[in-house]
């Protein structure tokens, strides 16, 4: 077997370095939970492997005024851990909370959920709909751009080779804002994502919405905001006009793929009832 | 013989498994986990087409590389043939040579054509890629009805279907035609009030045992040679092995691993003769371990199936005629379970007018393997369904139904067996008389029962008990434990000699230390091997009263075993303080030697198994996803011998019929090629998908065994087909004809 080289750079500099030096034959391991699986069965034969997991701001879940920011190698365990970001959204950490077994979330991480590209990623379109951005660090310092931007095609990303994501970054929210996240797969857990539907809503005192955002999952080569979704919901009170307004949007915005996972008719159907649902589900949390 | 349960002290009891803190701490060993001095490493070479001919082979650059010590292909095995008996199937030589290893033909994806021996996993996978396969890729089939059309692909040229009069002057993918009946169906059909004729599809499916097959093989120079591998027979890899190496029984000895699951599918071989002519090639022992990818497109599934079913009643609910055809998808070669399916269809049911018709098809799938009840799950389904339906349309209670037409004591099965007692009747009278029965469902619930029935096996069976110097016992069984038997056997032994069950320790013995006994599977092990255990016992209590005798210098007559110690029959004999079996054996060596008891019987009278389960699901109209929400499995154990292992089996094969209902199912792409050969994509059940599967053991005894058993194993897998999709029914309002109910599937239903 071809010997590969490890290296576990403390700072964002060296990373960057380490990757530049790989020359495009590197990849970056956070929690290894796709990595490793994909190096055994042979999909990927990386030369070197640059574990980011001693950089300290890849593992830092920090809370500010503004915003909260997570380190990109932060794991599902630690964020469900975390109070502040469970209580104000909770649709992120019910997303990450639904990568694999207990074992695995220990190790996985919001990063590689992102960077692995797969369509399916469940912790994505929950940070897409709360309007989470992040940090990718490269050669020329770190540039931040939208969650939604980042992945580009099935296992395509926008990132240059000798560059990462470091962390993202979540406003904090006006007050009466509630998030949600659900998916559908065919078992109860230890599965991956037919459908996926992220939604994050504002309310304002008499109840009415003022801001949402709509995120879908496993129904395109990438997740898919939903703008039509998110403007069926504004100023409404998310009643049931609002709501078959948003399922057709949703159903409308999918572009999927018949595979060993679902057909394209069921995952159209799916995301309007999955959008519905998490639209529910975030009023609830708004209004509490 | 009567029926009456025999008051025992050990049986019945849940005592602690003896093999069970090996496990919980890791000790145990499986499969793959032996390493040998000197040990090699053996990758298998799969095709990558569905169907191909093998044109040529070159090993040569895999064998030049270095750390590769030697390749074998279908040349380096002989031409075999005949016939065998292997539990409950049969081998045909010739075929199971060619699905170890393909040699004109690769019959399907994953069928090995090579196999590689190199001093390490990783260059032996290297080795792999340097052999040169040229195949001509032939047009291929993977349905079962598609297999039987007149023009589809044909995998053998010389197979022409058996039991066809007159005799087929082409070959096809048809192995076999079976018909039987009883009665005049065109009769009984005009006798009804009622018909309902359905057809219904399943899925193949696959046992799923967590541990993927393995085994260790060394060849000596004196031709001695040893394999240690996890299965569910070492007599069967042992005589499979020997037979297609033609090599002699005697030299090979077959050692048993502890075993991770097998469900039927480790009573077949594929990695040891593989191994094993690798180690003879290199003179060193070599290991073969299959990835879980290996396992599902490599081993055997059971049957997809077809199976159409047409059943007449009269208002008053009882059936008047029924018939049902079925085709069973065989896989590469000939002998799916369709004769069992055929067999089991009816068997609940007393019915006078009755013809089964059954279809054994090959087509370019891996070659089916026993899957627990084999053949009888999807016969069920069908036959279930349509009583369900039928219960409906003539407003009858579902139990009251099967009630009015229940086989009891007297009747005979369609296949010809006539029953002796059962508690098929019983099973659905303590289904009626459940809570769960009567408890009230929730939204987008809906409830079913259904039934099933195995007829289980007896069979070539040995056991030897020990009787050590300090009073301990040492049970040796000839067949590997997968359910629990260990416990089973030494609740047998403890019952017989009157000793605690701690003072018995028991070990499975390798085929050079015990006589032959038949595979574990058949639900055969704590019926015929607790038989031998209990003879091999009793010949021990016998020589334990002969040393009594000779001790007190009575005659053997007058001397009784009861509570673990001799004890004088009557007063007449003398006044003697009871001998223990701890003084007596401590005096063995002095009277005559070790005491010993060796059995070896060929046990008849399997008590048939019936089951009845009560399901209720949930389902999520908006998305199609159903849910087991409560679960009671209820059966006819005969005497259930350790209850804790007879409810585990019991929710073991719920569990796996539950996946077989919902989404277990093997997907190809358009060229034949498996899409989802892993647990992610082959869904069976995790934990959380089911709920707490309540379990009700009945016991009605068997009376052809000395306490009663009868085997349980396999009919729990039979009813739940039937019972989740006639419950999915219910909710859905129409009648759920194919499985699996994946979430697609019933979201269509639904939405019509």
């Amino acid at each position: 077997m071809p010997s590969i080289d490890y290296v576990a750079p403390t700072s964002v500099n060296d990373a960057v370095a380490a990757l530049a030096a790989a020359s495009g034959n590197g990849r970056v391991l956070a929690g290894g939970t796709d990595l490793l699986v994909q190096m055994r069965t042979g999909q990927i034969t990386p030369q070197t492997i640059i574990d980011i997991k001693r950089i300290a701001e890849t593992r830092e879940i920090a809370e500010s005024d503004k915003a909260f920011v997570i380190g990109a190698a932060a794991t599902g365990v630690e964020m469900s851990a975390h109070n502040g970001l469970k209580t104000t959204f909770p649709g992120i950490v019910e997303a990450m909370d639904l990568i694999g077994s207990q074992q695995i979330q220990g190790r996985a991480s919001p990063g590689g959920n992102l960077c692995n590209a797969s369509p399916a990623a469940d912790c994505v379109p929950a940070l897409i709909a709360a309007g989470a951005t992040c940090t990718i660090a490269g050669p020329n310092g770190t540039r931040d751009i939208p969650v939604e931007d980042v992945v580009t095609g099935p296992g395509q990303t926008c990132l240059s080779q000798d560059e990462f994501v470091v962390s993202f970054t979540v406003p904090k929210p006006p007050p009466r804002t509630g998030d949600a996240y659900l998916r559908l797969i065919p078992r109860t857990e230890m599965d991956i994502a037919v459908v996926g539907a992220g939604v994050c809503l504002t309310l304002d005192d008499a109840g009415v919405c003022q801001a949402a955002r709509v995120a879908l999952g496993a129904v395109a080569p990438t997740q898919v905001l939903v703008a039509d979704g998110a403007a069926a919901l504004i100023g409404s009170t998310i009643d049931e006009t609002a709501l078959n307004t948003l399922a057709a949007a949703a159903s409308a915005a999918c572009n999927p793929i018949d595979d060993k996972r679902g057909t394209v008719d069921y995952r159209k159907k799916v995301a309007g009832v999955l959008a519905t649902r998490a639209a529910q589900k975030a009023l609830e949390r708004a209004k509490a | 013989m009567g029926a009456e349960q025999i008051e025992t002290k050990w049986i019945g009891k849940r005592i602690v498994r003896p093999d069970g803190v090996d496990k919980v701490t890791g000790r145990a060993n499986f499969g793959a986990d032996l390493r040998l001095p000197g040990m090699l490493e053996a990758k298998i070479l799969r095709s990558p087409h569905a169907h191909a001919r093998i044109k040529s082979i070159d090993t040569s650059k895999a064998e030049a590389l270095p750390g590769v010590l030697s390749v074998v292909t279908a040349k380096d095995f002989p031409e075999v043939s005949g016939m065998a008996d292997a539990g409950e199937a049969q081998v045909n030589f010739a075929d199971l040579s060619r699905n170890v290893m393909a040699r004109e033909k690769a019959l399907y994806d994953g069928h090995a054509v090579a196999a590689v021996a190199a001093t390490s996993a990783s260059i032996a996978t290297e080795a792999l890629s340097l052999i040169e396969v040229e195949y001509e890729v032939l047009p291929h089939v993977i349905d079962v009805e598609e297999a039987m059309k007149p023009d589809a692909p044909l995998l053998h040229d010389d197979l022409f279907t058996k039991n066809v009069d007159p005799k087929p002057d082409k070959p096809s993918n048809v192995a076999q035609r079976l018909e039987f009946g009883a009665g005049d169906i065109d009769k009984g059909f005009g006798e009804a009030d009622v018909i309902v004729e359905r057809t219904f599809r399943t899925a193949a499916t696959h046992q799923g045992y967590i541990e993927p097959h393995a085994a260790v093989a060394e060849w000596t120079e004196d031709g001695q040679s040893r394999i240690w591998c996890s299965s569910q027979g070492q007599f069967a890899v042992r005589d499979m092995t020997t037979t297609l190496l033609g090599i002699d029984h005697a030299n090979l000895k077959v050692t048993p691993a502890e075993i991770g699951g097998g469900f039927g599918g480790k009573t077949t071989i594929y990695l040891e003769p593989v191994a094993l002519l690798l180690s003879r090639k290199t003179g060193r022992p070599v290991r073969a371990v299959m990835s879980r990818e290996e396992v599902f497109r490599g081993s055997g599934p059971t049957s997809g199936s077809v199976v159409r079913t047409k059943i007449g009643m009269r208002n008053s609910g009882e059936i008047t005629a029924a018939e049902l055809g079925l085709k069973y998808e065989a896989g590469a070669f000939p002998g799916s379970p369709a004769m069992a399916g055929c067999m089991t269809a009816f068997a609940c049911y007393d019915i006078e007018n009755a013809k089964v018709v059954g279809y054994d098809v090959v087509s370019n799938r891996a070659k089916c393997a026993a899957y627990r009840a084999p053949g009888a799950p999807m016969t069920a389904f069908a036959v279930e369904s349509v009583l369900d339906e039928l219960a409906e349309k003539i407003g009858v209670d579902p139990i009251d139904l099967r009630l009015k037409n229940a086989a009891k004591e007297g009747t005979r099965a369609l296949y010809g067996a006539k029953f002796k007692q059962i508690g098929f009747e019983e099973t659905l009278k303590a289904a009626k008389d459940h809570p769960h029965y009567s408890a009230p469902l929730g939204p987008n619930q809906g409830r079913a029962i259904a039934c099933g029935f195995w007829f289980n096996i007896g069979g070539e069976s040995t056991a030897n008990v020990n009787v050590n110097m300090d009073g301990t016992v040492t049970v040796v069984s000839p067949n590997p434990d997968i359910g629990g038997s260990r416990a089973s056997m030494v609740l047998m032994a403890a019952e017989v000699l009157g000793i605690n069950p701690d003072r018995i320790r028991i070990t499975i013995g390798d085929t050079a230390s015990i006589g032959y006994s038949g595979l574990t599977g058949g639900s055969r092990v704590t019926f015929a091997v607790g038989m031998a255990v209990v003879d091999a016992s009793k010949q021990v209590v016998t020589q334990l009263c002969e040393r009594a005798a000779q001790i007190w210098e009575v005659d053997v007559e007058g001397v009784e075993w009861r509570d673990g110690a001799a004890h004088p029959a009557s007063s007449n004999v003398g006044d003697f303080d009871p001998l223990s079996l701890e003084k007596i054996a401590a005096q063995s060596a002095k009277l005559g030697g070790t005491i010993t008891g060796a059995a070896a019987i060929n046990a008849r009278g399997a008590g048939p198994g019936f089951a009845t389960h009560i399901c209720d699901v949930e389902v999520d109209k908006g998305t199609g996803r159903v849910d087991v929400v409560r679960y009671t499995a209820i059966q006819d154990a005969g005497r259930a011998i350790h209850p804790g292992y007879v409810e585990g089996q019991m929710q073991g094969g719920v569990a796996q019929g539950v996946g077989w209902a919902l989404n277990e199912e093997y997907i190809f792409d358009d060229k034949g090629r498996l899409e989802n050969p892993g647990f992610l994509d082959y869904r069976m059940p995790v934990t959380s998908d089911l709920p707490m599967i309540d379990t009700q053991i009945i016991e009605v005894p068997n009376p052809f065994h000395p306490y009663g058993v009868r085997g349980v194993g396999e009919v729990p897998i039979v009813p739940p087909l039937a019972a989740v999709a006639s419950a999915v029914s219910q909710v859905v309002g129409k009648r759920m004809d194919q499985l699996p109910l994946s979430p697609p599937r019933v979201l269509d239903a639904i939405d019509g």
